[in-house]
């Protein structure tokens, strides 16, 4: 494995992969999420319980699952980064952090929106939600952690390790939170978990997520490719590109 | 189809204000990220730029002071 | 290298000594935070008793946050950090040792005047010890977590709020254990099984922390 891997820590090689990969998660992303909405809008039935409002659940429950996709894509790269001393995988810490923030985002406003009818307040401290937020914590110090560094292979390197000590801490912190939920409020029956759903329901929730998780993917690469651009900003090779952009332009023009 | 008519389907079978709330904001959160996003490889890409004529015109005055 | 740690853990304690204010500030800051509760709420025993146990924590967490600041910044403006990386002995063993030495001039001083707090906050005895033993156990944990996000942001002009952003969320699980651990025994409930989840999250942080610490000190000291 590391000979198939080792020519992608040089930062032109993966930026130029990253760059090919990029078209694809984007097809894959975009159809999903235009069938996916409109089937589960449209053409899915409405849940006999909740009526419509449960609609939200193709964006909230994508978006929550996506948001520790993200984390834990970020604890792996994290890892790898700080063991074999690879910076292109601590930018790709950096690079993930913000779009799992927005995800975690998107699942705690949806959560919210879809609690509001269902138990008439728009924050309930349900144990799902309230760990959605301390995630949303979690993600925010790491993104303020990375830019109050200005040197970026620091920044790098200390969010990555604030990601492995979060992944140690997230597990408690849910645990905690379920318990401490069952505890405080046990006659709340969370309305999230949906043990038996209809099957023209489920497909277009998976269609939603399968399309979440390419827009992350699609994300992630725009991003790191942003990271390589910015630290290797002097090499030849980036000089070389933003020359040939440049020209392309004032053709166009 | 789930709804009869259009005005159904905007209606949500009277949660229209709390669906439609939720997929606006989330759709404005992405286009809000995808922006930052797109406009950060701009600002590198024209940073860049700024950069390399700068050392152009650097260059050329030293050229005309050698020739003077 | 025991002797390292011993040395470490005097010297911090003979130069708090001489600094005592930097001791005493963050136990009256609890002190005083926790008596600003009674004053806003009101006095009702009943209800005051019922909402001790969040109080003092958070309150505990929030001198801890205080205290951080002199962990290692004095350290690392003088120098005396380098000193400690380029010595000898293991750095997460010299580490350990610089926090235990903060825990015994900021922890155990919150111990310390906890009975005070438990007279105002009108605690029944079981409900105090159930708070004495959470702390006991839970303020190592803050000192140690505390420490991960002092090291990381050490070397920053803003370091102090970023500090609070990275470590409150991260003592979540301490504080909801020891609040249930507090309410349990206020229910005449055994809160042994919280106990040991706490003193298991502490033998957790006192081995993998150390490391986290020393690489951010690494990350920061360069």
């Amino acid at each position: 494995m590391w000979k198939w891997l080792h020519p992608y820590a040089k930062a032109e090689k993966s930026y130029i992969l990253s760059g090919k990969l990029m078209p694809w998660f984007l097809a894959l992303a975009l159809p999903t999420f235009i069938v996916g909405m409109v089937w589960g809008l449209a053409f899915a039935p409405a849940d006999y319980q909740q009526g419509d409002s449960f609609r939200i659940i193709y964006i909230h429950v994508p978006a929550a699952m996506m948001a520790m996709g993200a984390y834990s894509t970020m604890a792996i790269a994290a890892f790898i980064g700080l063991v074999w001393q690879i910076r292109l995988a601590e930018m790709t810490v950096a690079a993930t952090a913000p779009i799992g923030a927005v995800y975690t985002f998107i699942a705690l406003f949806t959560g919210a929106a879809w609690g509001k009818p269902m138990w008439g307040a728009w924050w309930v401290w349900d144990a799902r939600l309230t760990s959605e937020l301390i995630l949303l914590f979690v993600y925010l110090g790491i993104i303020a952690l990375y830019n109050a560094f200005s040197d970026k292979v620091l920044a790098g390197r200390a969010a990555s390790i604030l990601t492995l000590v979060g992944v140690i801490n997230l597990p408690i912190i849910h645990f905690s939170v379920v318990w401490w939920n069952t505890l405080h409020q046990g006659a709340t029956i969370t309305k999230f978990d949906k043990p038996s759903m209809a099957t023209e329901m489920l497909i277009p929730l998976l269609i939603m997520i399968v399309s979440f998780a390419a827009f992350l993917g699609f994300m992630v690469l725009y991003r790191f490719r942003n990271e390589i651009l910015q630290r290797e900003s002097h090499r030849p090779w980036v000089i070389a590109l933003v020359k040939s952009s440049s020209s392309n332009d004032s053709q166009g023009a | 189809m789930a709804f009869a008519s259009f005005s159904d389907f905007i209606a949500m079978g009277g949660y229209s204000f709390y669906v439609w709330l939720a997929y606006g904001i989330s759709l404005l959160s992405v286009v809000f990220l995808v922006i930052n996003t797109v406009s950060k490889r701009k600002k590198i890409f024209s940073q860049v730029e700024q950069r390399l004529l700068r050392e152009q015109r650097i260059k050329a005055a030293e050229n005309k002071e050698g020739i003077l | 290298m025991f002797n390292a740690f011993i040395q470490v853990v005097r010297k911090e304690l003979l130069g708090a000594f001489r600094q005592q204010s930097d001791i005493l500030n963050p136990i009256w800051f609890f002190v005083i935070v926790v008596t600003l509760f009674p004053l806003g709420i009101g006095t009702d025993p009943a209800l005051l008793a019922r909402i001790a146990p969040g109080i003092i924590w958070v309150a505990a967490l929030l001198a801890a946050l205080l205290s951080f600041e002199r962990l290692f910044k004095d350290d690392y403006i003088d120098g005396s950090l380098e000193q400690l990386m380029l010595a000898p002995h293991p750095l997460t063993w010299l580490v350990s040792a610089k926090i235990f030495a903060h825990w015994l001039l900021t922890g155990l001083p919150i111990l310390l005047v906890s009975p005070l707090l438990a007279v105002f906050l009108s605690l029944e005895v079981n409900t105090f010890w159930a708070l004495f033993l959470t702390l006991l156990i839970g303020t190592p944990i803050l000192s140690l977590l505390g420490a991960i996000g002092v090291a990381l942001t050490i070397g920053l002009r803003k370091g102090g709020v970023l500090l609070s952003l990275i470590m409150l969320p991260l003592s979540i699980p301490i504080l909801i254990f020891s609040t249930m651990a507090i309410d349990a025994a206020t229910y005449g409930q055994s809160y042994l099984g919280l106990l040991a989840l706490l003193a298991a999250m502490l033998v957790a942080a006192v081995t993998l922390a150390p490391f986290a610490i020393a690489a951010s000190l690494r990350v920061s000291v360069s």
